[in-house]
């Protein structure tokens, strides 16, 4: 787009001194000083077009997120620096560090991270891989393909609120269905809302019911975008349909796998709406021992719940420098693995 | 593919920093500078505009909102059902947080009250000599400031019975007259001895809903439960570890374990999962609705005029104008009606909330309804009974309905099986962490 508009300009200085104006009778001289004057202003400013309009076309991404990414970040350090009145709502005085002493030295908090790293390795690894195997299957040629891939896709549509209705009725502890089948079968029910594990364990498993279709969509758009001709060769090579997979498609889709990585692992550390619908208790506080509670919900029950605006906006803020640091050592890592299956 | 790659690096790396900080932090946008006790500037009610009003639970309003609507064209009024109040309180705290989003009426649990009263300027002012006197004075004190300034009118009031299900203590071998049953749980002793046999007869039942539900009944029985008379917090009271322990020595046997309010206590009322629950007025429709309404074949459900250790009060809610309204007056004209007593009474008739008025308590139909579905028990006059027995007002302190959240979770880990000392550690470091 940049480089059509520069020619453009340039055709428009040219021929822009010929624009029929009758010239004033005089020194001859002197106009067309003026006119190359004029001719070097155009310029000049077709020049600045040439450099200024690229940033003015991705402007608007970076306006938005100055409003609604950069502002908060910031304006959420700042509350973390203060405190909260609870009875008005309202910012109280600075106290320094004292929030982030406070969280981090809450056990809580630390069960929180626990909880919030458990139930992502136990979601976004599986996750991801079984989305590859389903893309995998999906980028056969199939009958109904788009039937295939629109219903991997169902439980993205479906609203995580509902999900977890649905999800709840599974889980119950006495009366849910996966118990009533398993006491049936003469087997011990699963005390899911109490054990910190299953309770993990369930979590996990609506999140991936949720996600894995759409990861598994855009990992079906990058294997398609794979050249044919690679497989073609590959097979006159004598490699099978494994060999292939492991040698041609995972390698050629690693800037789409590194991206879902990303987006899984951010999405993975922030999991919400599942742990707080799936608790049964009237707090909702991803159970009453903490049991599930993630780092979110433990940012979203500091500032809704017990009304610490200030202590909130500092977990926010340790979370925040977690996930980078975590996105980027994932980031490493999946260069490091992906490079070496290249060589 | 591979210059491509190169490419990605960059961007990458930027869009995921981007996308962390926006996701991370958004959630915190909020929070406003304004003045959060400013009055907003009042306008008339447009052409399509509405009152709004938000409830939680079931508060009986739909026929009597549409009874308002039809008289008064100019103020219509539209309401917003929200099923838990926790779920609400929350939603409440981030709109005033924000200071925008409220409705023109809120809904508010009895015990939030205190919070509202404690930042009074931020609420309605809705004393008028048209209210005086309505409410009994126990309900229009914990609304009223220091000042005098009333910010919340009573729609009911919770005076508690015990419900029971007459079928299972026949089956128990129990007596099952209402009569009879009051006879045998004056206090909390017999009450839980009962229960005692009432589970060794009925292996696979419990003796009540929840042990949340018998520590919430027993803390309405508290002069003080967590806060002293100047809102100091103390929770490390003799008292409330006894009940605590109380409560918590019963888990074992008598409690379903079940929190109050999940879907596996939702399940108990209709798979014989208890006999007995502490039953303020506004319970009976909880009850009808978990059971089913016709009740399940053998289902019998009665109330008995009685509660352990004297009479309690769980609960009855108030309607409160924020000051961010910007039709005040009709919010108050249209409050001023359906907190009335003949309105209240029609709700008594239709859902089995006790009203919280005075002229409606002395009503004479109120003191003849019977509840079909209760096995035709002399509601009007057990509950009346029961309103009069109420010796102890609880003090409630801001921090209330926060520190009652922990203490029930504090509950809530023993019927999970965490050990009741280490769980009340946990709960004095919760309530600490609230100061």
């Amino acid at each position: 787009m940049t480089n059509s508009t520069a020619p453009a300009g340039d055709a428009a200085t040219a021929t822009s001194p010929a624009d029929g104006r009758p010239e004033p009778p005089g020194d001859r001289r002197r106009a067309r000083a003026a006119g190359d004057r004029r001719l070097l202003r155009r310029q000049r400013r077709s020049r600045w077009d040439l450099k200024l309009s690229p940033y003015l076309y991705v402007s608007p991404f970076f306006v938005l997120f100055a409003l609604v990414g950069l502002y908060p970040l910031l304006y959420t350090g700042f509350l973390s620096l203060f405190d909260w009145n609870r009875a008005y709502y309202v910012r109280g005085e600075f106290i320094g560090l004292d929030n982030y002493r406070f969280v981090l030295t809450d056990p809580v908090f630390r069960k929180a991270l626990v909880n919030t790293f458990s139930i992502f390795l136990m979601s976004s690894v599986p996750q991801v891989v079984l989305a590859v195997a389903v893309a995998a299957l999906l980028d056969n040629r199939l009958r109904g393909r788009t039937f295939w891939r629109m219903s991997v896709l169902l439980p993205f549509v479906v609203a995580p609120t509902a999900a977890v209705l649905i999800f709840g009725s599974l889980f119950a502890d006495r009366y849910g269905m996966i118990n009533q089948l398993l006491t049936e079968v003469g087997l011990e029910p699963i005390r899911w809302h109490v054990d910190r594990w299953w309770s993990h364990l369930a979590i996990a498993g609506m999140v991936n019911w949720r996600w894995t279709g759409y990861n598994a969509l855009i990992f079906l758009a990058a294997m398609q975008a794979v050249p044919r001709d690679l497989y073609e060769a590959a097979s006159l090579d004598g490699a099978g349909r494994i060999r292939q997979f492991f040698s041609v498609t995972l390698p050629m889709i690693r800037p789409t796998m590194i991206f879902v990585i990303i987006t899984s692992t951010i999405g993975g550390l922030q999991i919400f709406t599942e742990p707080r619908l799936f608790d049964d208790t009237p707090n909702r506080e991803g159970g009453p021992d903490h049991q599930y509670m993630t780092s979110t919900l433990y940012i979203y029950v500091k500032g809704i719940e017990d009304q610490f605006y200030g202590r909130a906006s500092a977990a926010a803020w340790i979370l925040f420098l977690i996930i980078v640091g975590i996105a980027a050592l994932n980031f490493a890592i999946t260069r490091f693995l992906t490079r070496r299956s290249v060589s | 593919m591979h210059h491509t790659t190169a490419g990605l690096r960059r961007p990458t790396r930027l869009v995921a920093s981007a996308a962390v900080a926006s996701l991370v932090l958004g959630m915190s946008a909020c929070g406003s500078s304004d003045d959060p006790t400013k009055s907003a500037e009042q306008q008339k009610l447009g052409e399509g505009e509405s009152l709004t009003i938000t409830t939680f639970g079931e508060f009986g309003y739909d026929a009597l909102i549409e009874e308002w609507n039809a008289a008064n064209p100019d103020i219509q009024v539209k309401q917003t059902k929200v099923s838990l109040w926790d779920d609400w309180k929350n939603e409440l705290n981030t709109n005033l947080q924000a200071g925008s989003g409220l409705p023109d009426v809120v809904a508010v649990e009895g015990d939030f009250m205190p919070a509202l009263v404690a930042a009074p300027d931020r609420w309605v002012d809705l004393s008028s000599d048209e209210v005086e006197g309505r409410w009994l004075d126990f309900k229009e004190e914990a609304a009223t400031t220091p000042d005098g300034a009333l910010l919340g009118y009573a729609t009911d009031a919770g005076p508690e019975a015990i419900c029971y299900r007459a079928d299972l203590f026949e089956k128990a071998g129990l007596p099952s007259d209402r009569a009879e049953v009051a006879k045998l749980m004056t206090t909390w002793e017999d009450y839980f001895a009962l229960g005692e046999k009432f589970v060794k007869a009925v292996p696979g039942s419990a003796w009540y809903d929840a042990s949340g539900s018998i520590a919430q009944a027993m803390l309405n029985q508290v002069e003080f439960p967590f806060e002293q008379a100047d809102n100091t917090v103390d929770v490390e009271n003799e008292e409330l570890k006894a009940l605590y322990d109380t409560v918590t020595s019963h888990v074992p046997t008598l409690s379903t374990k079940a929190p109050q309010w999940s879907d596996d206590w939702s399940a108990g009322f209709k798979k014989d999962g208890f006999a007995t629950i502490p039953c303020p007025g506004w319970m009976r429709s909880n009850i009808r609705d978990n059971t089913g309404d016709p009740a399940p074949k053998g289902v019998v459900w009665d109330i008995a005029d009685v509660f352990p250790g004297g009479g309690g009060n769980w609960g009855g809610s108030y309607l409160a104008i924020p000051k961010t309204s910007k039709h005040q007056a009709e919010a108050q004209e249209f409050i001023t009606w359906i907190t009335a007593p003949e309105q209240q009474l029609k709700i008594f008739a239709s859902l089995g909330n006790f009203p919280s008025q005075v002229e409606a308590l002395e009503d004479p139909e109120l003191l003849k309804a019977t509840d079909p579905y209760f096995n035709d028990a002399p509601a009007g006059e057990i509950f009346s009974n029961r309103a009069a027995a109420i010796e102890v007002q609880p003090y409630h302190g801001p921090l209330y309905s926060d520190i009652l959240g922990k203490f029930q979770d504090a509950i809530n880990r023993v019927d999970q099986g965490t050990d009741p000392e280490k769980s009340w550690g946990t709960f004095l470091s919760d309530v600490a962490a609230l100061q």
